[in-house]
C-alpha cells in the first residue's frame, strides 16, 4: 500500500474530460514531479488530492484512508494537505504574519504565541522574518510565493501540493522559491509538484509522470524520463522544450 | 509564397522618398478658436454687467447705501477677470507671427500651443460664468420673487433654532438605522450565501425579501409599519413609539439595498481567495469572516456612503406619519408664514451634513490604500 494510492479517477468540467481513468501513486518522502502540456490535467489532479475539485469516478487514499467520495470531511483533510498555488492567492487584507497565522490560530487551535512562533521560524527559514509586518502587494512575486510557501507549511502538512509555482515569477525570482522546495525536499517532506521547470524537476524528483490527455502517459525516474524516454509523446513534448531552450 | 505574406510585401512602403512627417510646416495663428473665445467672453462680460446692475438696483431699494454699490463695481471688475487669459491667448498669437517671421518652427509651435490653451481656459471659465449669471438672473426673475420664496433671509434666521432641534430628530433616527443597517444587511447577504442543500430556504427567503423591499418604496413602508403597526393592536407594539416604527420601516429598506451592497462586495473577491483559504482547512464561514467579508468591505465602501446618504435623505420621509422632522417643520413654518425659507434651510442642512461624510470617506479609502499597496 502505497502512501498516496490514486485509483482510476476521472473528472471533467461539464462535457469537457480534464481527467481520465488515471492512477498513480506516491510512497512518504518522495518527491514527484507532474509534467506535461497545458490542459493535460496536472492542475485539477492537485485540486482533486486537496479536495478543492470533486472527482466523478475513481478513489483517491491516503495511508489506506479514503479521502474522495461522499462522507469526507474536506475541511479536516485540507489541514494535512497543504497546496501552494500558482498565483501566491495571499490575503492582501493581512499583513505576512497574519496570513500565516489565521489557519494555525483559527483551525488548529494554537494559541496566538504558539502561531507566531511557528510562523516566525519559518519566515526565518525561508529568509523573509523581516517582512513578517508587511502586506503581501507590497513584496516582490518571489517574496509572495515564499509567504504561500510558508502559509502552507505552518499547518504542518503531511503532503504538499505544489501547483505551478513559479510560473507567474520573473526569471530571476524563480531559484529563490526553487531552492526552499529543494530545501522541504532534503527535510523529507513528501511532496507533489506540477512544473514547467525541467531542469529543476529533474534534479529535485524521485519520480516524474509525464500527463497527457488527463492520464498518466510515462512515468519513471528523472533519469530515465529526461534522458530515455520511451514512448513517442513524451519524446515529442520533451523535444519541444528543449527546442524552446527550457531546458 | 501565400497571398498573406505577398500582401505584407507591400503594405510596408519603403522609407525616405522625401516623405515627410504630417505634423510638419510652419504654424499658423488659430484664428477661429480665438475670434469664438472673444465673442464668447465679451457676451459673457455684457451678460455679467446687465445681471450686476439689475441686482444693483434691486438690492438698493431694499438696503441702500454705499455698500451696495461698492459690491456692484467689486463684482463688475471682478466679472472682467475672464478676459485675463485671452489677452495672454492674443499676445501668444503675436509671438507665432514674430517666430514665424524668423522662420522658428519650434518656437512658433510652443506659442501656438499655448495660444490654444489660453483659449480654451477663456471659453471653460466663460461657460461656468454664464451659468453663474443664469442662476443669478432665475432668483431677480419676476421682482425678485424666486430669491424671496427660497432664501428670505430674516426668516431663515427666526427659524433656524425651530428647524435644528427638529433636524436631531433626524439625525437620531439615521443614525440609529444605520447601526442597524449595517448588521442587518450583513446578516441577510451573508443568508444569500447560506451554504449546501440546507441553506436552499434561507438562501429562498433571502433572495425573495431583498427583491420584494427593494421594490417597494420607502415611503409606502414607512407608511404602512409606522401606522399600520399600531392599528394591529398588538399589545407589546403598543408602547413603541412612531419614531422607533419610522427606523424599523427605513433599516427593512435600506436593510435590502444594503445587503445587495454587501454581496455585490463578496462576489468581487476573486475565488482564488476562497481556493486559499478552504485549502488550508478553514471552514465556509470561517472563510466568508476572515478572508471574504473583510476584502469585500473594502470594496463596497464607496456605494455603502452612497446608501448612508440616501437613508438619511430618506429620514424626510417620516413626516407622511406625523413623526416632527425638520422637514415636517419646516413645512409647517412654511404654511404660517407662506414662504418656503425654512425649508431651503433644511436642505441645506443636508448638504452640510452629507459633504464632510464624502471627503472622510475619500481620505479613509486613500489611506487604506497606502498601506496596502505598493509604491507609496
Amino acid at each position: 500500500m502505497s502512501f498516496i494510492d490514486i485509483r482510476d479517477i476521472s473528472k471533467s468540467y461539464g462535457e469537457v474530460p480534464v481527467i481520465k481513468n488515471l492512477s498513480m501513486s506516491v510512497e512518504e518522502h518522495e518527491v514527484v514531479c507532474l509534467i506535461g502540456p497545458s490542459g493535460s490535467g496536472k492542475s485539477t489532479l492537485l485540486r482533486c488530492i486537496n479536495g478543492l475539485e470533486a472527482i466523478d469516478d475513481g478513489e483517491i487514499q491516503v495511508h489506506g484512508d479514503r479521502i474522495t467520495g461522499p462522507g469526507v470531511d474536506v475541511d479536516a483533510l485540507r489541514q494535512d494537505i497543504g497546496i501552494v498555488f500558482q498565483g501566491y492567492n495571499l490575503f492582501p487584507h493581512m499583513t505576512v504574519l497574519e496570513n500565516i497565522t489565521l489557519a494555525p490560530i483559527r483551525v488548529l487551535r494554537q494559541s496566538r504565541d504558539e502561531a507566531k512562533e511557528n510562523a516566525m521560524a519559518l519566515l526565518k527559514r525561508v529568509g523573509l522574518a523581516h517582512k513578517a509586518k508587511e502586506y503581501p502587494d507590497r513584496m516582490s512575486g518571489g517574496q509572495q510565493q515564499r509567504v504561500a510557501i510558508v502559509r502552507a507549511m505552518a499547518m504542518d502538512p503531511m503532503v504538499l501540493l505544489l501547483d505551478e509555482i513559479t510560473s507567474a515569477l520573473d526569471p530571476e525570482l524563480v531559484s529563490e522559491v526553487l531552492n526552499i522546495v529543494r530545501d522541504l525536499a532534503s527535510d523529507g517532506m513528501t511532496m507533489l509538484l506540477a512544473t514547467h521547470e525541467m531542469g529543476f524537476a529533474r534534479e529535485v524528483s524521485t519520480k516524474v509522470c509525464f500527463l497527457c490527455d488527463g492520464s498518466v502517459y510515462e512515468e519513471g525516474p528523472p533519469e530515465q524520463i529526461f534522458g530515455d524516454p520511451s514512448r513517442d509523446r513524451t519524446r515529442a513534448f520533451l523535444r519541444s522544450i528543449r527546442e524552446a531552450k527550457r531546458i | 509564397m501565400s497571398n498573406a505574406t505577398r500582401h505584407s510585401a507591400h503594405l510596408i512602403k519603403p522609407a525616405g522618398n522625401g516623405r515627410r512627417l504630417r505634423i510638419g510646416g510652419m504654424p499658423r495663428v488659430p484664428a477661429a478658436l480665438l475670434i469664438l473665445s472673444i465673442a464668447v467672453v465679451c457676451a459673457v462680460v455684457a451678460g455679467s454687467w446687465y445681471t450686476i446692475a439689475a441686482a444693483r438696483a434691486s438690492l438698493a431699494a431694499e438696503l441702500g447705501g454705499l455698500w451696495v454699490d461698492a459690491a456692484a463695481a467689486l463684482l463688475a471688475v471682478l466679472s472682467v477677470l475672464v478676459a485675463w487669459p485671452l489677452a495672454r491667448a492674443i499676445r501668444r498669437c503675436g509671438s507665432i507671427r514674430k517666430a514665424a517671421r524668423r522662420q522658428d518652427v519650434s518656437e512658433a509651435r510652443v506659442a501656438r500651443s499655448s495660444a490654444r490653451d489660453q483659449c480654451f481656459i477663456a471659453l471653460g471659465y466663460a461657460l461656468a460664468q454664464l451659468i453663474v449669471i443664469v442662476a443669478c438672473q432665475f432668483l431677480l426673475a419676476n421682482n425678485q420673487t424666486v430669491a424671496k420664496t427660497f432664501f428670505l433671509a430674516p426668516l431663515m434666521i427666526k427659524t433656524f433654532p425651530l428647524v435644528l432641534a427638529a433636524f436631531w430628530t433626524n439625525i437620531e433616527i439615521f443614525l440609529v438605522a444605520e447601526v442597524l443597517v449595517l448588521v442587518w444587511g450583513l446578516a441577510v447577504a451573508l443568508a444569500m450565501f447560506a451554504p449546501g442543500a440546507g441553506g436552499r430556504p434561507l438562501r429562498f427567503i433571502a433572495t425573495a425579501y431583498v427583491d420584494i423591499f427593494r421594490a417597494i418604496p420607502a415611503v409606502l413602508v414607512i407608511y404602512l409599519v409606522g401606522f399600520g403597526i399600531p392599528l394591529t393592536g398588538i399589545s407589546f407594539l403598543k408602547e413603541i413609539s412612531s419614531t422607533t416604527f419610522v427606523i424599523i420601516a427605513l433599516t427593512l429598506t435600506v436593510g435590502a439595498y444594503v445587503a445587495e451592497i454587501y454581496r455585490a462586495g463578496i462576489l468581487s473577491i476573486h475565488w482564488s481567495q476562497t481556493a486559499a483559504a478552504r485549502s488550508l482547512g478553514l471552514s465556509h464561514m470561517q472563510t466568508l469572516r476572515f478572508v471574504i467579508v473583510p476584502q469585500g468591505i473594502r470594496q463596497i465602501i464607496p456605494p455603502l456612503l452612497n446608501a448612508f446618504i440616501a437613508l438619511q435623505k430618506d429620514t424626510a420621509l417620516v413626516s407622511v406619519v406625523g413623526v416632527i422632522d425638520s422637514f415636517n417643520q419646516s413645512m409647517l413654518i412654511a404654511s404660517n408664514y407662506y414662504n418656503l425659507s425654512a425649508v431651503t434651510t433644511v436642505a441645506l442642512l443636508f448638504v452640510v451634513i452629507s459633504i464632510p461624510q464624502t471627503r472622510f470617506v475619500e481620505r479613509m479609502m486613500q489611506r487604506d490604500r497606502r498601506r496596502m499597496r505598493a509604491g507609496a
